[in-house]
């Protein structure tokens, strides 16, 4: 045993309170734990003193925190497997993690779990040129694939805005967009395979270096899974050839109506834009102060319209893009000269988030997913739960595909105002799940959104989702708690479950 | 008030009365892929009577239309607004349905470039084993609530459940297309599939077959135009082109076609889905390719162990399309790991085990 295992013995003795017991049997299951996994570790790969497990506490939604028992940072496969043997061996729930950037508490750790550090798994196995694809392990940064394809004239679409940061494994978990999805699709449309293991510890492989696999179609259950069915290793991305070039077109609106119908225009024209952004006036307001960008800060409303491919494409493109957006009435438009031009357009976009941390001490993002044709109605409302939760909210939406995301401005250190925030959260999601959409757009459900949950499902396919997690991890080990709310939950929350589909009632409106 | 839709509430009552009974049922939509899959057994259940599209907005690119429906109206309604189903369904044999191409989840000549019927379906309703009507996705493009499960059920053959209702993800027709030819031999054409599709160019089909290699361009009409100009090639005339393209997608060629007396000779046609960059597969037979080198047809009275053998070496699978018998497996086998997945799936949506069994594998 190593000296510096927790030792359960001498910590429990001293405190009797109910408390103190807590602490003493979660000691000894530490201790436990640890002395399993130092038989296939060395000790530098454990680590369970707080202050080393700390870091670990959250992911970037730092308002959900927990300690978890031990986290493990192994560099072999070898290593993986037998820690999940060891779990799976001892019931210790295992939240696999990678760079930790997702915003919904997806890798919230579990109280008396283990969190599976992945981020070792850093290699670009292979790039194949020649078949558009690479073979990347799961802790390679989303944009490092970029970097890598680049050489070949070729590149990974998804371009979640953490891009510099964020694990390809991460992505496949949240099944992640960014702003390009509208074109070119989220993380499932641009992953062949992933390989990884099932929570005993055996080798599963979820579709193949064809375009397709035997038997069901599994490979869209695990992306987007939220590292609750397998644990993913390895992974093979498709390639796409880069455009020659790209050119933004920025338009401003009077009004968000406009904004929003010339979005709707722009899809019934027949364009499928390469990203289609919209910034409303406070978002703008705080993105200049951020990045001084020239932005129009009279515009009610700014939408990035951007055309990518050859230069001939781009041209016939960019000139419909500004006849519709014209006749939508927007009272200005600048088409980006030059590639500096155009990342300047963007950078304000790119920058938003962090331009909210500027105006606010703190910020919390949602991100629904609403039909285009009701952003306008949508900004409304929002702005209407500004005046009844007591906190504002700037907002950006990946217009092009109806993806909201609002960020409420708040200040933890001032009493109330994380449960308002929590509220006016709930509140954006619930909206978007009336108006015809869903709670999540690409952020996933994590532990933040388990409640709209309730909202959004039925008790039967909130079942039948609970099912299609035990057909993969019968014991429910891997990240137990996330995604799928208990029964007990939802009916604690008491919110009525909005009837979608074909039931009775689906097209009643209710508010 | 109860306003369920009659059709569904009579499916939920036969549903019921099979899981009551033990009895299994065949799903049944236009029976245009009954040749697909295991041998279909049990008592037909017919959703032709579900039918329909419940909504239609082309500016939000989402159709949303039930099971029953024809595939022939729902193309001709998105026709009529400038759309299309971009991953070009076949259709074997006219009266096919929505419902049946979802299950069947084949995807005709542009997959490769613009994806299958998987990526294209944004939501689905579907009456499980218990009777239970549960909604997944929705009809937004970007959704990530919940697991996947409308994806899932996508060729699935109906081994989960009934599918009731779809939300398909639909896109302007192109702008622009040009199709070219070139006499070139397999390997050769193989070569240029793969260049050509890791090149910006708009590829957006290939298909070659006894020495021709079709090439299909579309997009915008000046990159269309242009590439035409760098690729060379011979252009063939848009309406020739265009039945060309839709025999292939229907396999309504000569080269799909077995006759009764071929099939009986033990003559197949198999679909080897293999990595694009998969050299030569080297069997006895005719071969069509397609889906820039992805997708490998076979006319082969090979046995099923040496087509199997070939594919696996490629590092893909095989699929008998058509063949006499239905004693051998159609689809390849997974592996011990995913099987005992599979068969928690479908325990865990299809309890009792009423839907089409062993139209997927034997045991399920």
């Amino acid at each position: 045993m190593r000296d510096d295992m927790p030792r359960a013995d001498a910590r429990a003795a001293a405190v009797p309170s109910a408390a103190a017991q807590a602490q003493a049997s979660r000691t000894r299951r530490q201790a436990e734990v640890v002395a399993a996994l130092s038989e296939a570790l060395p000790p530098a790969a454990i680590l369970f003193r707080h202050e080393d497990t700390v870091p670990y506490e959250c992911d970037a939604l730092t308002a959900y925190r927990a300690s978890p028992l031990v986290v493990v940072i192994p560099e072999t496969e070898t290593q993986v497997v037998a820690i999940l043997r060891i779990c799976h061996r001892l019931g210790v729930p295992v939240i696999a993690r990678g760079a930790g950037t997702g915003l919904s508490g997806g890798v919230t750790p579990h109280l008396e779990g283990l969190v599976l550090s992945l981020a070792k798994f850093n290699t670009i196995l292979a790039i194949d040129a020649a078949a558009c694809t690479a073979a990347v392990q799961c802790g390679v940064r989303n944009l490092a694939i970029s970097e890598a394809a680049a050489p070949y004239g070729l590149y990974y679409a998804p371009d979640p805005s953490s891009q510099i940061a964020c694990t390809i494994g991460g992505n496949v978990a949240e099944n992640s967009g960014g702003v390009h999805c509208l074109k070119y699709g989220m993380t499932l449309h641009n992953v062949l395979r992933v390989r990884g293991y099932l929570i005993d510890g055996e080798p599963v492989e979820f579709g193949s270096r064809a375009l397709d696999a035997a038997g069901l179609d599994l490979l869209p259950v695990i992306v987007g899974s939220e590292g609750m069915l397998a644990v993913t290793i390895e992974v093979t991305v498709k390639l796409i050839p880069k455009p020659q070039l790209a050119r933004c077109i920025m338009a401003s609106f009077d009004d968000i109506e406009s904004a929003g119908a010339a979005v709707a225009s722009v899809i019934a024209q027949g364009i499928i834009p390469a990203g289609l952004e919209l910034m409303d006036k406070a978002m703008t307001a705080a993105v200049e102060a951020f990045v001084q960008a020239d932005y129009d800060l009279d515009a009610a409303a700014i939408l990035l319209c951007e055309s990518d491919g050859t230069e001939l494409e781009v041209a016939e493109e960019i000139a419909r893009m500004e006849q519709v957006l014209g006749a939508a009435g927007a009272s200005r438009m600048e088409v980006s000269r030059d590639e500096t031009q155009r990342q300047r357009f963007w950078s304000g976009r790119k920058n938003a988030f962090p331009a909210s941390g500027g105006i606010s001490p703190d910020y919390m993002c949602m991100d629904s997913t609403i039909p285009r044709k009701r952003l306008a109605e949508m900004l409304r409302a929002i702005e209407q739960m500004q005046g009844k939760y007591g906190l504002r909210c700037v907002n950006v939406f990946h217009a092009g595909d109806g993806n909201l995301h609002p960020l409420i401005l708040f200040d933890a250190d001032v009493p109330d105002e994380m449960r308002r925030c929590e509220l006016f959260g709930a509140d954006i999601l619930e909206t978007s799940v009336h108006l015809g959409g869903t709670v999540t757009g690409e952020h996933g459900v994590g532990v933040e959104k388990l409640n709209s949950m309730c909202v959004q499902f039925s008790p039967a396919e909130r079942a039948q989702f609970l099912a299609v997690k035990q057909a993969f991890d019968p014991l429910e080990l891997l990240n137990p708690g996330k995604v799928i709310p208990t029964l007990h939950r939802c009916a604690e929350y008491g919110k009525m479950h909005v009837h979608r589909g074909m039931l009775p009632f689906a097209d009643l409106p209710r508010f | 008030m109860d306003r369920l839709d009659p059709a569904l509430a009579r499916l939920i009552d036969r549903v019921m009365l099979a899981r009551a009974n033990r009895v299994a049922v065949e799903i049944r939509g236009g029976g245009t892929k009954h040749f697909y899959g295991g041998a279909p057994t049990g008592e037909p259940l017919p959703v032709a009577g579900l039918a329909g599209i419940s909504s239609y907005e082309p500016t939000e690119l989402v159709v949303t239309v039930r099971a029953g429906t024809p595939l022939t109206e729902l193309e001709a309604a998105l026709d009529e607004r400038g759309q299309c189903l971009p991953f070009e369904p076949p259709r074997f044999a006219p009266g096919g349905t929505v419902g049946g191409m979802v299950a069947a989840g084949l995807s005709g000549p542009a997959r490769a470039t613009v994806g299958a019927v998987r990526d294209h379906v944004l939501g689905l309703t579907l009456l499980n084993g218990r009777g239970e009507v549960l909604t997944f996705g929705g009809q937004v493009a970007k959704n990530v609530a919940g697991y996947d499960v409308s994806r899932l059920i996508v060729g699935s053959l109906g081994i989960l459940g009934v599918i009731c209702e779809v939300s398909l993800k639909v896109l302007p027709i192109n702008r622009a297309t040009a199709t070219l030819c070139f006499d070139w031999e397999e390997s050769r054409a193989l070569e240029q599939m793969r260049r050509w599709a890791s090149q910006p160019l708009p590829v957006n089909a290939s298909a070659w077959h006894d020495g021709r290699l079709h090439l299909r361009l579309a997009g915008a009409a000046a990159a269309v135009s242009a590439a035409r100009g760098q690729l060379g090639g011979d252009v063939v005339a848009p309406e020739a082109a265009l039945i060309w393209w839709h025999s292939v997608r229907d396999q309504a060629q000569e080269f799909f076609a077995l006759s009764e007396s071929q099939l009986a000779a033990g003559e197949c046609l198999w679909r080897l889905s293999l990595p694009p960059t998969a050299t030569p597969v080297k069997l006895p037979g005719r071969q069509f390719i397609e889906w820039h080198g992805a997708q490998r047809w076979w006319r082969t009275a090979a046995d099923a162990r040496e087509v199997r053998e070939a594919a696996a070496q490629a590092g893909g699978h095989a699929t008998r399309l058509r063949g006499a018998g239905k004693s051998e497996a159609v689809f390849s086998p997974v592996s011990e790991a995913l099987m005992r997945i599979h068969r928690e799936l479908k325990r865990a949506f299809d309890p009792v085990g009423i839907f089409n069994p062993g139209r997927l594998y034997a045991e399920l």
